[in-house]
C-alpha cells in the first residue's frame, strides 16, 4: 500500500529536552500512525485473535467484537448467488437488489448536461489510484457529463467534511458521490448533504441510509472466508498457518480476519501467528522470515490484503524454503509471481471496478431510473483456473487486475501499462 | 588514545592506577556505554527467546536486515554530531527505490552498477542541496531537510501517481537480497565496508573538525575550521548513505512507494540511542551504529515475543526513553556536586537544534 506521508511539525520546536521525546514519538508513530484507523480502534484485537486462534474450540462463533453473525451469513449467502445484470460488466451487476424510486431526483429537461461531483477520501494507495482512474474514464464515456469535479480529502476527515459541504452547497453539482474516509466522522456531513442533492456513497459506508444508494461489493467476510477456505482445503491437517494483517481496527480488514478465524477454528489447522505488517513489504519480509525460523516451517499463509504478498513469497525463497499455499489479491505483481513461480495460491478481490458504478448510478438517478438501495456488486475470486484471464502483461506491478478497465478509453496507457 | 599509558601507570601511583582501567574503558566506550549494554542485553534476550538465533545463516540474515538502518545511522551521525539534523533520508530512500524502478521501466537493460552509481550521485546531490541551503541561506537544517522530505515525497507521488510502474531486475536487487561466496549477504558486506569507512573518517581530521563544529561553532571557526564546508560535506555523506540504503532496501523488498517510510526517525533514534548528543559535539559513530543494531534487535525481539499492534510501540517507547535517559545523564556533574563550588568547568554540551517533531497519522488507508 502506498501512503502519501506528510509529517508536519505542528508545534514549533520548544526545548532541546524534547529530543528524547522525539525519539520515542517517532518510534511510536512508526507503528501507531500507520493507518487511518478509526479512533475507537481496538489495538489489542489482533493480538487477542492471535492467542485464541491457536486454541481449538474456544469462542468459535465469536471471533472478534467486530464479528456480526447476521452480516457474515448474509455475505456468505451472497457469495453463492448469481448477480443480476450483464455478466460481462460486473460493475453494472447487482446482488439481491431492493430497488428504490428516484423520480424526485429526475433532472428537468432531457438532454441537459450533468455536473457530477465527487468527494474522495484520498488516493493514498494503489488500489485507490486504480479506482480513481476507472471512475474518471467511466465519466468520460458519458457525453452528457459536462463536468466531473473531484475533491481529494487526502485521507483527512476534516478536509473531507469541508469538501462535502462545499460540493453540496455548490449549485453546479447535480449529484454528489462520496467515498468516505471514515465511517462515523463523515456521517453528519453526508446527512447534511442528503438534504440538498442526491448522494451516492460507495466503498466504505456511513451510519445513515439517507444516501440514494450505497455501492459496495459483497464485503470483508466473503473475502476472508474465501482465502481461509482455500487454505483449509490445500494445507494438511495440523499445518501451521501464518496470518498476516495490515493493522487492527479497520472494519473491512477486521471482518476479513474474523471470517477467516472462524474457518480456521473449525478446521484442524494451527494458526501459529497473527502478525501486523503495516502493509510494508520490508516489514512483511522480516515478519515472515522470523515466523519461518521460529516455527521451523510454515505450511500456509493467509493475508487480509495481498499488496505485500510478493514480499512474503520472497521471504520463503530467501530462507530456502518452498513457498506454501498462499493467499493474495488481484495485484499485478502477485499474479505474475503466481504464474512464474507456479504457486499454490488464490486471490480474493475487493474489485476496483466498483469505482465505475457510482457514475452509472448517478446518471440513472438523475434520469429518474430506479437503483438498488444498497447496490451489492459481485466480488470475483482469481483462482488457478481463471488466472490467465485476469493477468495482463505489461501492466505496472501495483495495478489491480479486477479493474474492469480493459475497454475504457486510454487503457492501458492511462493505467501505466504498455500495449 | 591514551588507553595504553593509563593501564601501564607507574607503581607509585597505585591509587590512581586502580581506577585507571575503569576510566580507560569508560573513555573508550564514551557516551555509548549504555547502548553497548543495551545491545548485549537484547542479543542475550534474543538468544534466550530463540536458541537458533545465532546459527550463522540466521544471524547474518539479521545483520542483513539491519544493514540499511546501520548505514543510515552512520550518515545521520555525521550530520547530528556537527549540530544539524537530516530528516530527508527516509524520503531519499523512497525516491531512490522508486526512481530506480521507473528508470528500469523505461530502460530495462540498464547495468546495475551504473544505476547504483547514479543513485549514489543523486543522493549526494540531495545532500549537497540540504547542506547549501542550511549553511548559505541559514535555514535551520530541521526545516531544510523537512522541506526536502516533503519535496521528494511529493515528487515521487506526482511522478508515479502512487504506484511505481517499473520493476527492479534481479541483478540490481542482488546487493540487497543475495549472498557473496554463497554465505555472506552482500548487504552485510556493504554495511561493514560503509561502517569501517565512516569510522575511519571520524578519526580523521575531518571527523575531529566535525565534532568540534558541533561542540562550538564559534570556537571551531576561530580555530580555522571552515564550518560551512564541513557541514555541507556531512550532509552530502548522509545523502550518499541514504542512497546506499535505498539500493539495499530496494533489493531486499522490491518496488514500493513507501520503501523509506519512517527511516529518518529510526535513524535519528538509533543515533540518539548511541548516546550521541542532539545538537552535536559528542558521541561516537560506532555507538550510533550499535544503536541501529539495538533498534533492529528490539524489533526482532518484539516480533519473536509475539508482541503485536499498539503494545509493540509502547514497549519500544519505554526502552528508548530509558536508554536515551541513561545515555544523556551527565554523571560527572552529579559527582561534581560534592565538591566546593567553583567556576563551571566543562558545561554539558547543550543540544542547540530544535528537535521536536510531530508526526501525524499517515493518511494511509490500510484498506486495499
Amino acid at each position: 500500500m502506498t501512503r502519501s506521508r506528510s509529517p508536519r511539525p505542528r508545534r514549533r520546536p520548544t526545548t532541546p529536552a524534547a529530543a528524547a521525546v522525539l525519539a520515542t514519538a517517532l518510534l511510536a508513530a512508526l507503528t501507531a500512525c500507520s493507518s487511518d484507523a478509526p479512533a475507537d480502534a481496538p489495538a489489542a484485537s489482533g493480538q487477542n485473535a492471535g492467542h485464541s486462534a491457536g486454541q481449538k474450540g474456544d469462542s468459535g462463533d465469536k471471533p472478534s467484537k467486530f464479528f456480526d453473525r447476521v452480516e457474515y451469513d448474509r455475505q456468505l449467502t451472497l457469495s453463492g448467488l448469481t448477480p443480476k445484470g450483464p455478466a460481462a460488466k460486473p460493475w453494472e451487476q447487482m446482488l439481491e437488489p431492493k430497488m428504490t424510486d428516484t423520480a424526485r431526483y429526475r433532472k428537468k429537461g432531457e438532454g441537459d448536461d450533468v455536473d457530477l461531483c465527487f468527494s474522495n477520501a484520498g488516493v493514498f494507495n494503489p488500489w485507490r489510484q486504480v479506482g480513481l482512474k476507472n471512475m474518471k474514464a467511466e465519466a468520460e464515456l458519458h457525453d452528457e457529463i459536462d463536468d466531473f469535479t473531484v475533491l481529494d480529502a487526502q485521507g483527512k476527515d476534516d478536509k473531507q467534511i469541508s469538501d462535502i459541504q462545499e460540493l453540496a452547497g455548490n449549485k453546479d453539482c447535480d449529484a454528489l458521490i462520496v467515498s468516505p474516509n471514515t465511517t462515523a466522522t463523515l456521517t453528519p456531513a453526508v446527512k447534511e448533504a442528503c438534504g440538498k442533492l442526491p448522494v451516492i456513497v460507495f466503498d466504505r459506508g456511513v451510519e445513515t441510509d439517507c444516501a440514494v444508494t450505497f455501492i459496495n461489493p459483497i464485503g470483508g467476510y466473503g473475502y476472508g472466508a474465501v482465502a481461509a477456505d482455500f487454505l483449509v482445503d490445500e494445507v494438511e491437517p495440523k499445518g501451521k498457518i501464518l496470518a498476516l494483517r495490515i493493522s487492527p481496527g479497520v472494519d473491512v480488514l477486521e471482518t476479513r480476519w474474523s471470517a477467516a478465524k472462524l474457518a480456521f477454528d473449525k478446521s484442524e489447522l494451527d494458526v501459529v501467528d497473527v502478525k501486523f505488517t503495516d502493509g510494508d513489504p520490508a516489514k512483511t519480509k522480516s515478519v515472515v522470515s522470523d515466523a519461518i525460523s521460529r516455527h521451523g516451517s510454515i505450511d500456509g499463509v493467509w493475508m487480509d490484503s495481498g499488496a505485500t504478498a510478493v514480499a512474503a513469497v520472497e521471504a520463503f525463497e530467501d530462507s530456502g524454503a518452498d513457498v506454501p499455499p498462499i493467499t493474495g489479491e488481484d495485484q499485478q505483481d502477485f499474479l505474475e509471481a503466481w504464474k512464474d513461480k507456479k504457486l499454490t495460491a488464490i486471490a480474493p478481490t475487493y474489485p476496483t471496478f466498483q469505482w465505475r458504478t457510482p457514475v452509472i448510478a448517478a446518471l440513472r438517478i438523475l434520469r429518474g431510473e430506479r437503483v438498488p438501495e444498497e447496490w451489492k456488486l459481485p466480488q470475483p475470486t482469481v483462482t488457478e483456473a481463471n488466472l490467465d484471464d485476469y493477468l495482463q502483461d505489461g501492466m505496472p506491478p501495483l495495478h489491480y487486475a479486477m479493474c474492469g478497465c480493459q475497454k475504457l478509453p486510454g487503457f492501458p496507457g492511462a493505467w501505466g501499462g504498455k500495449k | 588514545m591514551s588507553t595504553g599509558t593509563a593501564t601501564n601507570a607507574a607503581p607509585e601511583r597505585t591509587t590512581k592506577a586502580a581506577t585507571a582501567p575503569y576510566r580507560a574503558l569508560a573513555r573508550t566506550l564514551g557516551t555509548g556505554a549504555p547502548v553497548y549494554a543495551l545491545l548485549i542485553v537484547l542479543l542475550l534476550a534474543l538468544a534466550a527467546t530463540d536458541p537458533g538465533f545465532y546459527e550463522p545463516d540466521r544471524f547474518l540474515a539479521f545483520v542483513k536486515r539491519a544493514a540499511p538502518l546501520v548505514i543510515l545511522a552512520a550518515g545521520q551521525y555525521l550530520v547530528i554530531v556537527c549540530g544539524e539534523f537530516d530528516l530527508s533520508v527516509g524520503a531519499i530512500v523512497t525516491a531512490g527505490v522508486v526512481a530506480a524502478a521507473e528508470v528500469y521501466g523505461t530502460h530495462p537493460g540498464a547495468p546495475w552498477a551504473l544505476m547504483t552509481a547514479g543513485l549514489l550521485l543523486a543522493g549526494a546531490a540531495a545532500g549537497l542541496l540540504n547542506g547549501l541551503i542550511t549553511t548559505v541561506l541559514r535555514v535551520p537544517s530541521f526545516i531544510t531537510t523537512l522541506g526536502m522530505m516533503l519535496i521528494l515525497e511529493g515528487a515521487v507521488f506526482y511522478w508515479t501517481g502512487g504506484s511505481p510502474q517499473g520493476r527492479l531486475p534481479e541483478d540490481f536487487r542482488r546487493l540487497g537480497r543475495d549472498t557473496a561466496f554463497g554465505w555472506l549477504p552482500w548487504a552485510v558486506l556493504a554495511c561493514v565496508v560503509a561502517g569501517v569507512l565512516v569510522a575511519l573518517l571520524t578519526r580523521s581530521d575531518f571527523g575531529r573538525t566535525l565534532v568540534a563544529t558541533g561542540d562550538s561553532e564559534r570556537a571551531a571557526h576561530l580555530a580555522g575550521v571552515r564550518v560551512r564546508r564541513v557541514r555541507v560535506l556531512a550532509f552530502v555523506l548522509s545523502g550518499v548513505a541514504a542512497a546506499l540504503a535505498a539500493v539495499l532496501v530496494g533489493g531486499f523488498s522490491g518496488v514500493s512507494a513507501q520503501a523509506g517510510r519512517g527511516y529518518e526517525f529510526e535513524a535519528i533514534t538509533a543515533v540518539v540511542l548511541g548516546g550521541v548528543a542532539l545538537g552535536g559535539g559528542r558521541g561516537s559513530v560506532v555507538a550510533a551504529m550499535a544503536g541501529a543494531f539495538s533498534l533492529q534487535a528490539l524489533f526482532t525481539l518484539l516480533n519473536l515475543q509475539g508482541v503485536s499492534g499498539a503494545l509493540e510501540s509502547t514497549v519500544q517507547g519505554v526502552i528508548v526513553i530509558t536508554a536515551v535517559g541513561l545515555g544523556a545523564a551527565d554523571f560527572s556533574r552529579l559527582r561534581r556536586r560534592g565538591h566546593p563550588p567553583g567556576p563551571p568547568t566543562a558545561a554539558p554540551p547543550a543540544p542547540a537544534t530544535p528537535s521536536r517533531t510531530h508526526r501525524e497519522g499517515h493518511p494511509h488507508d490500510p484498506q486495499p
